[in-house]
C-alpha cells in the first residue's frame, strides 16, 4: 500500500508541477491544487501506515503496548488542507478577477510589470 | 498575566484586527484605531524586548502542554528583536498608511489585514514549533496578497498573480521538507529536532531536507536564481504597503533560515558553500538589476535583493562574528528598507511620479525633506558613522579570518553599486532641474494637504531616520546586543534548555 501512495505522491507532485508551468492561468490553479494534495499526502505517508491500529493507549496500560497509528500527521494534514483550500478559493476569484481586468488568460502576455516604468 | 508575555504581541494584533472589523464601513474610526493598535503593539514589543534582555529566553507552552509534544511559543532575544523592529516599522507604517492610500481601498478592510500581517509575522518570530512556523507563514501571505492585490488596478493584479504562484509553491516545498523531516524524527519542535536529527541514521535524506527547507526559504526571501517574484510584484501595490513588505516580508524569510540553518541543519560544509555561492550570486545580480533600473521603487526592489544576499552570506560564513554582522546587517536593514518605500511614496506624493529621468528639482523644492532624505540614501550605503557600516566591518573581518574573497568581492561590488545607485537617485532626482507634470486628478498634491496630513508624511520617515541614525551613532549598544545573538545562535545549548527543560 506505501508503494501504491507513494507512486501517486510523485504523480501529482509531478503533474502539479507540469501543471503550473503551462501557460494558461487556470491550468496554474489547477497546479495549485495538485501540488498541494500531493503535499498532503507526503505528510501522511511520513507517519507510517498502520492499518487498523488506533492512536489510543488501553485502560489497563500507562504506555502503548502495540504498534499504533500517529495522529501527528493527520492533525498536520487537516491543518495544511483548511490553509490551502483558504488560499485556492482566493486564487481562483483572483485569476477570475485578472482575467477582467487583463483581458487575457495566457501567462507569458502578463509581463507589464517588468517593463520599465 | 506576566507569564503570558511572550504572546502579548500577537494578542495585541488579534484584539485590534477583530475591533477593526466591527468598524467595517467607518474609515475615519478605522483610521484612528489602528494608530493605537500599532502605539500598543510598539508599548508590548518594547516591554518584551527589555522583559527578555533582562530576564533572558522566556517560553510558553501553549495550553499546558509540556515542551516537545506541544507547540511551544519561545522568546529569546533574536526573536524579541525581530519583533520590536517589527513593531517599530508597523507603527510608522500605519501613520503613513492612513494619509497616503486612497480611501477607496481602505474600504475593504484594509487595516484589519494589516494587523492580520503584524499578527502572522510576530507569530512566525515567536514561534518554537516549526509546523506553526509554517502556519503562521501562510497567515503571513495570505494578508500580503489580499494588501498587494486590494484596489485591482492592472498592473497590481499582474503582480499579484505572480506573487501568488511563487510564494504559494514557496509554501508547499516548506511543508514537503517538513513532512520529511517529521518522517526522520518524529518531532516538530525545533529544540527537540535540534536534538534528534543528530541520532538520525541517513544524511542524504537529511540534506535534502535541508535544501528543501533552503529553497522553501529562499524563495521567500528572495535568493539568486528564486527572486523574480519580488521585483515583479513590489512596486504595484500603494507605496506603503510596499514599505511593510520591502522592510519585513523578505527579512522574515531571512529569520527562518538562519532560525533553521543555526538550530536543526549545523556544521555542514556542503551547506555553507552552497549559501555563500548563492549570496555571492544574489549580490551581483541584485546589483545589475538595480542599476539598469529607473523606476524608483524597481531600484529598492533589486536593492533588498542585493542586501539580502550580504546577510545570507554572513549566515554562510558561520563564525560568530559573521552571523553578529548578518544580525547587524539586519536590523539596519530593516529600518533603512521600509523608511525607503515611505520615501518613495512621499516622491510620488509631491512630484506625481515614480520614474527617476522624469523627476527632478526636489533639493530646490523642498530642502529640509532633502537633508533628511540625504541621510537615509548615506545610511543606505554605509557611509562611516551611519548604520550600513558596521555590519560591514564585520561581515569583512569574519570573510577574511575564513578566506571567503568570493564573497569580499561580492561585498565590495554590492556596495559600489549601492553608492552609484544613491548618487544616481540624488543627481536625478534632487538636484536636476527638471519640473515634471504633476497629474492633479488621482491624489490631492502634497502642498494643498493640512499640516497635520503634511506631518503624518514626514513624521514616519523622520522617525526611521532617527532610529537609523541611532543604529549608526549607537552602534555599540546595537553591536553588543547582535553579538549576544549571535553566541546564543552558535552555542544553540542555550535555546534547547530553555525550551526542553522549562522547570530550570
Amino acid at each position: 500500500m506505501e508503494v501504491v501512495l507513494a507512486i501517486i505522491t510523485g504523480i501529482l507532485y509531478a503533474a502539479g508541477i507540469y501543471m503550473m508551468m503551462r501557460r494558461s492561468i487556470v491550468k496554474l490553479i489547477i497546479g495549485v491544487i495538485l501540488f498541494s494534495n500531493g503535499v498532503n499526502l507526503l505528510i501522511f505517508l511520513s507517519g507510517r501506515l498502520k492499518k487498523g491500529k488506533p492512536p489510543l493507549i488501553p485502560e489497563s496500560s500507562d504506555v502503548f503496548i502495540e504498534a499504533y497509528t500517529d495522529p501527528i500527521p493527520q492533525a498536520l494534514i487537516l491543518t495544511a488542507i483548511v490553509i490551502s483550500f483558504g488560499l485556492q478559493a482566493f486564487a481562483i476569484v483572483l485569476v477570475k478577477r485578472a482575467y477582467k481586468v487583463l483581458h487575457t488568460d495566457d501567462l507569458d502576455q502578463l509581463n507589464t510589470t517588468d517593463e520599465d516604468s | 498575566m506576566m507569564e503570558n508575555l511572550v504572546i502579548w504581541p500577537l494578542a495585541v494584533h488579534f484584539f485590534f484586527s477583530l475591533i477593526l472589523m466591527f468598524g467595517w464601513k467607518n474609515i475615519r474610526f478605522q483610521k484612528n484605531v489602528t494608530i493605537i493598535g500599532n502605539s500598543v503593539s510598539l508599548a508590548v514589543a518594547i516591554y518584551l524586548f527589555i522583559h527578555i534582555y533582562q530576564n533572558g529566553t522566556q517560553t510558553l507552552a501553549a495550553g499546558g502542554w509540556e515542551a516537545p509534544f506541544g507547540i511551544v511559543f519561545v522568546s529569546d532575544l533574536f526573536a524579541a528583536t525581530l519583533v520590536l523592529l517589527t513593531a517599530i516599522s508597523g507603527f510608522a507604517v500605519s501613520i503613513f498608511t492612513v494619509v497616503s492610500v486612497m480611501n477607496a481601498r481602505l474600504r475593504f478592510g484594509f487595516f484589519s489585514v494589516y494587523h492580520f500581517l503584524l499578527l502572522g509575522l510576530n507569530g512566525a518570530f515567536l514561534t518554537g514549533d516549526i509546523f506553526n512556523l509554517y502556519v503562521w507563514f501562510e497567515i503571513i501571505i495570505i494578508s500580503s496578497f489580499v494588501l498587494i492585490s486590494i484596489g485591482g488596478e492592472k498592473n497590481q493584479l499582474e503582480g499579484a498573480v505572480k506573487y501568488f504562484a511563487l510564494n504559494f509553491m514557496a509554501s508547499m516545498i516548506f511543508l514537503t521538507g517538513l513532512g520529511l523531516l517529521y518522517g526522520l524524527t518524529g518531532t516538530l519542535n525545533m529544540a527537540d529536532l535540534s536534538v534528534k536529527i543528530a541520532n538520525v541514521e541517513s544524511r542524504s535524506l537529511v540534506d535534502i531536507c535541508a535544501v528543501l527547507f533552503f529553497v522553501g526559504f529562499g524563495i521567500k526571501s528572495a535568493v539568486f536564481p528564486l527572486y523574480f517574484w519580488l521585483p515583479a510584484s513590489y512596486h504595484t501595490p500603494p507605496s506603503a504597503v510596499s514599505a511593510i513588505f520591502g522592510g519585513l516580508l523578505t527579512k522574515v524569510g531571512v529569520y527562518a533560515l538562519i532560525r533553521v540553518f543555526t538550530l536543526i541543519f549545523i556544521e555542514d560544509l556542503f551547506l555553507q558553500t552552497l549559501i555563500l555561492a548563492i549570496a555571492f550570486f544574489t549580490i551581483i545580480s541584485g546589483a545589475f538589476g538595480a542599476l539598469i533600473n529607473n523606476n524608483l521603487r524597481k531600484i529598492f526592489s533589486y536593492l533588498i535583493i542585493c542586501h539580502i544576499g550580504f546577510i545570507i552570506g554572513g549566515l554562510g560564513v558561520y563564525t560568530e562574528l559573521a552571523l553578529a554582522g548578518a544580525l547587524f546587517y539586519l536590523v539596519h536593514d530593516i529600518t533603512v528598507k521600509t523608511n525607503l518605500y515611505l520615501i518613495s511614496g512621499l516622491i510620488y506624493r509631491l512630484k506625481g511620479n515614480t520614474n527617476i529621468k522624469q523627476l527632478g528639482n526636489i533639493y530646490r523644492d523642498y530642502p529640509k525633506l532633502s537633508v533628511i532624505i540625504a541621510l537615509i540614501l548615506f545610511s543606505l550605503v554605509g557611509v562611516p558613522p551611519l548604520s550600513g557600516f558596521w555590519p560591514k566591518v564585520s561581515l569583512f573581518q569574519a570573510a577574511f579570518a575564513n578566506a571567503n574573497y568570493w564573497y569580499i568581492g561580492a561585498l565590495i561590488f554590492g556596495s559600489l553599486i549601492t553608492l552609484i545607485i544613491a548618487a544616481k537617485i540624488w543627481s536625478e532626482v534632487f538636484w536636476k532641474n527638471k519640473d515634471s507634470e504633476i497629474p492633479t486628478r488621482r491624489f490631492i498634491q502634497f502642498d494643498k494637504l493640512k499640516n497635520l496630513q503634511k506631518a503624518q508624511f514626514v513624521v514616519p520617515i523622520i522617525v526611521l531616520a532617527v532610529i537609523s541614525l541611532y543604529i549608526g551613532f549607537g552602534a555599540q549598544h546595537v553591536q553588543e546586543l547582535v553579538s549576544e545573538i549571535a553566541h546564543d545562535l552558535k552555542n544553540n545549548r542555550s535555546y534547547i534548555d530553555a525550551v526542553l527543560n522549562q522547570e530550570q
